[in-house]
């Protein structure tokens, strides 16, 4: 394989990053074609020709349920596991046979891998005694990586009497510490409290702008992914299905398995002919055509806040079977004349009133765009 | 750990009284022993007043003496080369990818536990006696060796339990900062399988001090341990002078055993 030249992107990704001028330069990461087979009783494998490309300064999310290859690929790119076949490329150098001291990516583990025999302030020191930085400097980095995340008070504690957002905290501090290229995070915030979790997303974004460090982060939590990413790659199976910024991915997945995984779906059977979409409950409507799909039976997703309750004779009638009250929002679970369930969203206003009963027919609509076709 | 069942033994009828009946069965004995090292007679059972003659007596033995520095040369020389032995094959169990023969050989080096003592003497007298007749050399090197062999299990052990319950991310976040091999073992994995080492070591250096059979058959003229010079004098005149070096082989013990649980539960 040459390396020269290659577009930003992979072959699933039909929309490249915002300007690129030059895009080569513009490249952290580079995977290309790497398959990893555990052989065993039986094969796993666990990557299954994954090639993406992660730019410079970028916030990139592997998401993906348990099992999916997201974490084995990070640990690809850790230098942790050979990959079985395909190529690994850094800022332009090939980086496939390196072993992981020797790659300038460091890890923020899910265990967080905190050396329990040293204090806070020695846990960041390591990567930088390591590197046999002089040691006015390395007191220097430490401080300010202290600073960073606000663990000064507490740099000569035990990692073992810190709390677990604390010690988060620090794993962060020790793997940015020695300056990077890339930094992976391999679930971090999995371990923390949702209230912890929020403040720590917030947080990880900050500290990615703040140091400009390229961030590879692994989720199966795909609202942490939304929240985070600049781009998101959803993985299954060892594969990658979809890479694409949050709202492409959100709302123009191009399987069913994306639309499924990410947010909340309806999928109703539909016969795709030209540009239009007939309805088992009857009612053509027109749609984006995607290229890979043929005319005949598809998929097609409705997501349930681009659903609208409507007085329309066009729109698609429907019996309510349940009302469901969530605070900021509704949720009207219909069934339509075909049999097919449908789910209504409806944000909640401050003197909302007016909604169906149950049993009550109704009529759905949805704005111009709201269907997807989605290839099976 | 106990949060799926709220089962206890404490609930179990006797459980006080056959505990309580252990420690006695354990214990009494050795509470005796040590009452009679104090005594002024000559009798092991006839208390005839509080005295330190024997502690004195045994002092001032030459042969306890040079029996004592003996044992304690042999199980300080055999617990360092079976604790540094024992480090390595655990490493080489558990810190390797399986290899074929992996298990097999985790079996060998734990199945001197189950030889019976007495066969491996009886083994090691034949071999040992025809080196001798070949080398023509009778120096401690053979007591050195075969308490080193006999060792080695023991310290196996529990460097390997601490081996496996130690997070071998930990080793993979030192090599991702940057580590080489030889600083992610130095720097990471050995201070945290330190407490393995010493728990090791000073079960070594015990076993090593404690041994009778195999050293009785293995040792040359005028190589008594502690041990065996014990053992040769209850054949002869019984004298409380024999609980006096007892009690203080057991306080020593005692004493060492409790700076290591000292020292570990500090570390933590």
């Amino acid at each position: 394989m040459e390396a020269q030249a290659q577009v930003p992107v992979s072959d699933a990704d039909p929309t490249p990053p915002a300007d690129t001028s030059d895009p080569a330069a513009e490249i952290a990461i580079d995977a290309r074609r790497i398959s990893k087979v555990y052989r065993g009783e039986d094969e796993v494998r666990a990557l299954d020709n994954v090639s993406v490309t992660i730019a410079r300064n970028e916030f990139f999310t592997l998401l993906g349920p348990s099992g999916c290859g997201k974490t084995t690929l990070l640990r690809v790119i850790a230098g942790f596991e050979p990959p079985t076949a395909g190529t690994l490329w850094l800022n332009g150098k090939d980086i496939t046979r390196l072993p992981p001291n020797r790659r300038p990516v460091n890890t923020v583990f899910q265990s967080y891998a905190l050396f329990p025999h040293m204090s806070v302030a020695n846990n960041i020191r390591f990567g930088l005694e390591m590197l046999g930085k002089p040691k006015k400097q390395i007191d220097e980095i430490v401080d300010e990586m202290l600073n960073l995340v606000q663990m000064q008070a507490m740099k000569s504690r035990r990692t073992s009497e810190i709390s677990g957002g604390q010690q988060q905290r620090v794993a962060l501090a020790r793997a940015l510490a020695p300056e990077p290229e890339v930094l992976l995070l391999d679930e971090p915030l999995s371990a923390l409290d949702l209230k912890l979790r929020k403040e720590m997303q917030i947080e990880l974004k900050r500290l990615q702008h703040e140091t400009g460090i390229t961030f590879v982060f692994v989720t199966h939590d795909q609202e942490e992914a939304l929240t985070m990413s600049d781009r998101i790659a959803v993985m299954s199976a060892g594969r990658i299905l979809q890479i694409g910024s949050p709202q492409e991915i959100y709302q123009r997945p191009a399987e069913r398995f994306v639309a499924n995984f990410i947010g909340e779906s309806n999928f109703l059977d539909a016969t795709l002919s030209g540009n239009a979409v007939t309805f088992r409950t009857g009612g053509t409507y027109e749609v984006e055509r995607p290229a890979d799909v043929e005319d005949g039976a598809v998929s097609v997703l409705l997501r349930p806040e681009h659903a609208i309750l409507s007085s329309d004779p066009s729109a698609l009638p429907a019996t309510v079977e349940t009302v469901v009250y969530s605070g900021e929002a509704t949720s009207i679970h219909t069934r339509l004349d075909s049999g097919e369930a449908l789910k209504v969203r409806v944000p909640n206003a401050p003197h909302s009133g007016g909604l169906p009963e149950q049993g009550a027919p109704v009529r759905i609509g949805f704005a111009p765009g709201a269907l997807t076709v989605l290839k099976d | 750990m106990a949060e799926r069942s709220a089962f206890s033994v404490r609930t179990i009828p006797g459980f006080s009284a056959i505990a309580i009946f252990c420690f006695v069965a354990i214990y009494a004995p050795i509470l005796i022993l040590v009452t009679f090292s104090f005594n002024a007679g000559t009798s092991l059972a006839v208390w005839e007043g509080f005295s330190f003659k024997w502690y004195v007596a045994a002092a001032h033995n030459e042969q306890v003496q040079s029996a004592a520095l003996r044992s304690l040369m042999l199980a300080f020389v055999a617990a360092a080369i079976s604790t540094v032995a024992a480090t390595m094959a655990a490493l080489a169990t558990t810190r390797t990818r399986h290899f074929p023969g992996r298990t097999m050989i985790y079996a060998m080096i734990n199945q001197p536990l189950m030889i019976p003592e007495i066969v491996t003497a009886v083994a090691l007298l034949i071999v040992f006696a025809w080196v001798k007749v070949v080398t023509n050399h009778t120096s401690m090197i053979y007591l050195i060796a075969a308490h080193t062999a006999f060792c080695i299990p023991f310290a196996y052990l529990p460097i390997r339990a601490r081996l496996e319950t130690m997070d071998d991310s930990l080793e993979k976040a030192a090599a991702d900062l940057y580590a080489s091999r030889w600083h992610v073992f130095s720097r990471v994995t050995l201070p945290l399988m330190m407490p393995g080492i010493i728990a090791g070591l000073m079960l070594a250096f015990v076993i090593s001090m404690d041994d009778v059979v195999i050293t009785e058959f293995v040792k040359s003229a005028g190589q008594d341990t502690l041990p065996t010079y014990m053992l040769g004098q209850l054949r002869r005149v019984v004298t409380p002078e024999v609980n006096a070096i007892s009690t203080v082989v057991v306080f020593a013990g005692a004493v060492l055993v409790s700076i290591f649980f000292w020292v570990s539960s500090n570390r933590r």
